[in-house]
């Protein structure tokens, strides 16, 4: 078998889901998966406990909220691509969900599994960054939101705290021109760097241990982007000057 | 219990199987081909609920809730799926290890662009990865497939 020894639980609610986070040593939250069962399948993770939310029927929406868009923590990526109201509120949201993986992968991964997963080079984390929106983060011990600001603290590190689950995330709208422009060796692959504009906001990702904010006139102004096998320091930087160029031309 | 192929079959020995080794080991379902086992090839995808998934990235358990479909349950006993035909008359595969994947995928993308422009036919493939035919007869495929299902 590909995973590591865990336990398996399957709460369907979220208090359920809350206690077990509380009590369990070493639990690590299921959603989509698209994510975490790779690294299971490496033996990258090897956590004690596996609390599977997917059966967790309170956390499958997708609500206008505050003039924004929540989204639970059960929301396909798919389904957010589609849903009309995300397209009318915030567009940036549903375009940038186009260029997340591919469609097989959206089918099942969740919008708040990837913020939680916290990958630098993410779309997503990104997209909440730019547009200035938060997660809700709740607890045996209580609730608190989370602004994307303060949320992104390092390479797949969040302000999540072990016993905390991420149950939605809050986009507000985004009526100004929006982008997501993005480079990648293949169609679905991880950026080598990307930009993401609403309005005159700017975030960068895949340059940083976490998503960035950026001045859209002086982009690459203290980056220092790691090199790996596909592209060097210089060339990330390069591809931010470029890629910013163009959400800006629009 | 698991539904698979409209019949219940009984569900994994371990919660650590992946839903592509249970279909292919507990259910002796081999049609679901498995590559890469981290979700970059796509040929271990499945319908869940009538959308592809990768099955090596879900645990078998997960699947209860749900109804999985293979590509044997694509079309009944000697009969092909008209994408299956498609595939088969377009010589959209040769040595047909991504095949499976490829029509699973496919069946998705026609539920939901059921006439699906040449950019929604390359997103919809994007996923699966064929390393003998190259892409230009699976394309096609698609299209004969849009029009034998249309």
């Amino acid at each position: 078998m590909k995973p590591p020894p865990f336990e398996y639980h399957a709460p369907s609610t979220v208090a359920e889901a809350l206690d077990l986070l509380a009590t369990l040593e070493d639990a690590k939250v299921l959603a989509g998966g698209q994510s975490l069962i790779p690294l299971l399948n490496f033996r990258l993770a090897s956590p004690a406990h596996l609390v599977d939310i997917n059966g967790i029927a309170e956390l499958d929406y997708i609500q206008e909220r505050d003039g924004g868009v929540a989204i639970g923590a059960g929301a396909r990526q798919s389904d957010v691509e589609e849903d009309k109201t995300v397209r009318r509120i915030c567009p940036l949201l549903a375009q940038a969900l186009g260029q997340v993986a591919h469609p097989v992968i959206r089918n099942r991964g969740t919008v708040c599994g990837s913020l939680a997963h916290a990958d630098p080079a993410a779309e997503l984390p990104a997209v909440l960054l730019a547009a200035g929106g938060e997660v809700v983060a709740r607890s045996v011990r209580g609730e608190r939101r989370i602004a994307a600001e303060d949320f992104f603290k390092g390479v797949f590190d969040s302000a999540l705290r072990p016993d905390e689950l991420l149950v939605e995330a809050w986009f507000p709208a985004t009526p100004g021109p929006v982008a997501l422009v993005e480079e990648s060796r293949r169609h679905g692959d991880f950026a080598l760097a990307g930009a993401v504009r609403s309005g005159d906001r700017l975030a960068l990702f895949g340059v940083a241990p976490t998503p960035v904010l950026a001045d859209p006139a002086d982009p690459t102004r203290g980056l220092t982007p790691s090199g790996d096998l596909e592209a060097t320091p210089a060339f990330r930087l390069h591809l931010v000057e470029v890629l910013v160029r163009k959400a800006f031309a629009s | 219990m698991i539904r698979v192929n409209g019949v219940e079959r009984p569900g994994p020995t371990s919660v650590r199987l992946l839903l592509s080794d249970y279909v292919r080991h507990e259910l002796g379902l081999t049609g679901t081909h498995v590559g890469c086992e981290h979700g970059v090839c796509g040929c271990c995808t499945v319908l869940l609920d009538g959308r592809p998934v990768r099955s090596c990235l879900m645990l078998a358990v997960q699947a209860g809730r749900h109804e999985v479909t293979t590509i044997e349950g694509l079309a009944g006993e000697g009969e092909l799926h008209p994408i299956q035909r498609a595939f088969h008359e377009c010589h959209a595969l040769q040595c047909g290890f991504c095949t499976p994947g490829f029509v699973l995928a496919v069946a998705g993308l026609l539920a939901k662009h059921p006439h699906p422009s040449e950019t929604e036919i390359d997103e919809g493939i994007s996923g699966n990865l064929c390393r003998c035919t190259g892409y230009a007869s699976i394309r096609r495929a698609v299209q004969r497939a849009a029009e034998l299902t249309g």
